[in-house]
């Protein structure tokens, strides 16, 4: 294993909750140092978020908070709206390759540390800016998070059995999309300026970029005038297909037989009953077209075993088959484990916790880093006296200012 | 930003975007596809819903920006081809079973003497090891092991697939994010490397905090409970998504310095239309923590949210919302995605010409804009083997006679 890509990329982070930290991280995972610059006068918002370590609420003991950082971060505070506070952020800059933001549009600009201000400390910086609607439009200062943007996007209404209103994914579901789009844009422009010596700032708009998820139903209102189908677990083009109910508690097994091959494989591993030789299932079309008594035909089987044995037993035959994962079973996962997908690290407030992840990738000449979340100011005696070579005496005088609240 | 790059896209829909968002960046994408065209052109909708190789949706919202080749890699003369190209490539982009690509003498071992400094980027259902990566997947599959459909659906039905399949997307995307990991330390080490891309790690991060937290914090497995969120480690939950007089809105209750004059402004709100507040109206929202929040207290602030936006349309609702700033937002329709006033004034839709069909067809536009690149679809998506001339005789150089050779061989 090589050494890693970013080491000597410097990062400054601006950015609260999720995306703009998710988008970071990839430069943190390889080896880039990060400055997280946070501030008492008001907390990022994950970090007063349920749920908390022994449901005490505190600063540090917000497990959303935690799971979003699972990287080496400084953590300085530093009160933006103080003078002094500007012109520190200012020597952070000129040292930094990347500045990465998520306040509301002109706030950045408010503080006199726009693009076209960052550029004339560094020409060739590269500044990041994520919110939730973009930086113009009639929108541009209304704020948002992962949770409505879900909504916003159309994801919280495709999950849903045709006679019912829908049911929504998982929580800020966007807060876990949009940073794909703009890590990957943050590391081609880096690689930009490794070959051109030009920075750039980066405009993700978070909404804009959640929807080229969607792109295929865009498509079909614009020419075919429809709205998404709901279609429960059923596929057009699979019979059996579906969770089928298996020993236990709420246990369930997803099974999908799309072709002929697949059908007799599955036919084989269930034990040939005499009803799956019956015309209603002879054919996929006859299959789709008789699938509720296919379901139930199916479930008097599954329901004899547990998930798991139903899951090997399909999948060692040929038959695509996989456990409805409950989170307990994901931390068991053996190909999670086998990846090491899940870390355990220990943390002051947090104790051990096993929920760090790293990218869901690996490459065969870079490792990734993952370390416990920074605390709040952690390293504000290290970034500003050593560092930036701020005295003592006037570290101590600033202090007191409120410098760095 | 990215367009002194070269890819050889050989991926089915378990990596298309992959591809894509590389090509939207500006990467020359060429698209590897059997004779006779991709299976995935297969997938729907359709254009005027004509089941149609040509007229698939799916492959023309993800293989926007690229070229595409017909190639067999099963064949000899194929494995030569592709090695011919991968000379001048950066990136090979995959997405067989495991193993495949070695079994046709195309795996990196092979592709790394070729081109040295090449790129493989595999994504896989499972990834290239462990004790799954034999394991065939679908949608359905990955969505259950993810731990995605556990947590979504009524309890009192089976857990809940996506109508919309786009599970895979997740996979392709951080396929995407290792290649130009990969493409940027090429230069510090001088070669390039394997990305090992996997679709199943990629979506278990999208269960996010909500659903790990509570099993490492409480040892609490997040169940599935409609619209209704479990909030903190004592039992209360709130929900996320309303029923309002024409649809859905979305709205989560937030506690903090953040939200206080967002919860502050519903509160009146709610007053002002004389609807009873009850308890909310009685909550100092500059103080209020979530260990104050008891079940009684969250069932009645559910009580009165449910009421109140059932009496108003999701427009009414969005546009007070955010004169006052409170994040109660539209579950918007792909009709009303598509009149969205924000994205109009951002110039966000991109007409892309489709001449094949006499059609003009409106695509998102690009993931993020930038001061230095442009960044987003540019033309409409390849015919099979729409490029084979420009390929294979100005390109790779050959004859007339060697590419009939090939085509009637069924090898192009």
């Amino acid at each position: 294993m090589q050494g890693r890509p970013f080491e000597g990329i410097k990062v400054l982070e601006f950015c609260w909750a999720g995306v703009g930290p998710f988008s970071l991280n990839y430069l943190a995972y390889y080896g880039a140092e990060v400055i997280k610059v946070e501030t008492t006068l008001r907390p990022d918002i994950t970090r007063t978020g349920a749920p908390y370590k022994d449901n005490i609420p505190g600063l540090e003991r917000s497990a959303t908070f935690a799971w979003t950082h699972p990287v080496k971060k400084y953590d300085i505070t530093l009160n933006l709206n103080h003078p002094r506070g500007i012109e520190i952020a200012e020597k952070l800059v000129a040292r930094a390759d990347v500045v990465g933001e998520s306040f509301t549009a002109g706030k950045m600009e408010k503080f006199g540390l726009g693009y076209e201000d960052l550029k004339k400390i560094r020409q060739d910086i590269i500044m990041f800016r994520t919110c939730g609607y973009g930086r113009t439009g009639p929108l541009s200062t209304q704020p948002s998070t992962g949770f409505s943007l879900t909504t916003l996007t159309g994801f919280n209404s495709m999950c849903r059995w045709p006679d019912r209103p829908s049911s929504p994914v998982s929580g800020p579901y966007t807060d876990f999309i949009a940073p794909l789009f703009g890590g990957l844009a943050l590391i081609a422009a880096l690689d930009y300026r490794r070959r051109t010596g030009k920075g750039q700032c980066i405009d993700l708009s978070q909404h804009e970029a959640v929807i080229n998820f969607v792109t295929p139903i865009v498509l079909d209102y614009d020419v075919n005038q429809r709205e998404l189908v709901p279609t429960g677990n059923q596929c057009d083009h699979a019979a059996p297909h579906g969770p089928y109910r298996c020993k236990g508690d709420d246990r369930w097994c997803a099974i999908a037989v799309s072709t002929d091959e697949e059908w007799d494989i599955f036919c084989n591993v269930i034990g040939k009953p005499a009803w799956t030789k019956d015309q209603k299932f002879s054919t996929l079309l006859n299959r789709l077209k008789n699938y509720h008594e296919l379901d139930t035909l199916v479930e008097e089987w599954t329901i004899n075993f547990e998930a798991e044995e139903v899951m090997v037993m399909m999948q060692a035959a040929g038959v695509p088959a996989g456990v409805v994962s409950n989170t307990q079973d994901l931390f068991e996962d053996p190909q999670l484990k086998y990846y090491h997908h899940f870390h355990e690290l220990d943390h002051p407030a947090m104790g051990k916790c096993a929920f760090y992840q790293g990218p869901g990738f690996r490459l065969s000449e870079a490792d990734y880093d993952v370390a416990r979340p920074p605390l709040l100011g952690e390293h504000n005696e290290y970034i500003y006296t050593k560092i930036l070579g701020i005295s003592d005496d006037d570290y101590t005088k600033w202090m007191q200012d409120g410098v760095f609240d | 930003m990215l367009s002194c790059y070269r890819a050889l896209d050989l991926t089915d829909e378990k990596g298309f975007i992959c591809g894509k968002v590389l090509a939207d960046l500006g990467v020359d994408v060429i698209k590897i596809e059997r004779p006779g065209g991709d299976p995935a052109r297969s997938i729907g909708p359709f254009y005027h819903d004509m089941a149609h190789p040509e007229k698939s949706l799916y492959w023309f919202a993800f293989n926007g920006n690229k070229r595409s080749i017909t190639l067999d890699i099963e064949r000899t003369d194929g494995q030569e081809v592709l090695k011919k190209l991968a000379k001048t490539a950066d990136i090979v982009i995959e997405s067989f079973a495991p193993g495949y690509m070695d079994k046709q003498g195309l795996g990196y071992s092979v592709l790394n003497q070729v081109n040295p400094m090449i790129v493989m980027t595999s994504i896989s259902n499972f990834g290239q090891k462990g004790p799954y990566k034999e394991y065939k997947a679908s949608e359905i599959v990955l969505w259950a092991l993810s731990g995605m459909m556990y947590i979504v659906g009524d309890p009192d039905r089976p857990p809940l697939l996506s109508s919309y399949p786009h599970a895979y997307l997740f996979g392709g995307m951080q396929g995407a994010i290792g290649t130009v990991i990969a493409l940027y330390q090429r230069e510090m080490i001088g070669r390039g490397q394997q990305v090992d891309a996997s679709a199943l790690m990629s979506l278990v991060r999208a269960t996010g905090p909500e659903v790990q937290a509570p099993w490492e914090l409480f040892r609490q497995i997040v169940k599935r409970e409609g619209r209704m969120r479990l909030r903190t480690g004592t039992g209360v939950r709130t929900p996320i998504l309303w029923r309002c007089k024409d649809g859905d809105v979305g709205f989560f209750l937030l506690l903090g310095a953040n939200f206080i004059k967002a919860n502050t402004a519903l509160v009146e709100w709610i007053k002002s239309e004389g609807v009873d507040s009850g308890v909310m109206g009685q909550i100092d929202w500059k103080k209020v923590g979530w260990d104050e929040i008891t079940e009684d207290v969250a069932c009645q602030i559910n009580a009165i949210l449910t009421e109140f936006f059932s009496r108003h349309t999701k427009q009414e609702l969005y546009e007070e919302a955010i004169k006052k700033g409170i994040q109660i937002v539209p579950a918007l329709t792909a009709k009303e995605t598509w009149e969205f006033p924000q994205f109009a004034a951002r110039n966000y839709w991109v007409k892309i010409a489709h001449p094949e069909l006499e059609a003009v067809m409106t695509y998102p536009g690009g993931f993020i804009k930038s001061t230095e690149t442009t960044c987003g679809i540019r033309r409409r998506a390849p015919l099979i083997g729409e490029h084979n001339e420009e390929i294979y005789k100005k390109e790779l150089g050959f004859s007339a006679e060697e590419l009939m050779i090939l085509k009637q061989s069924r090898i192009i």
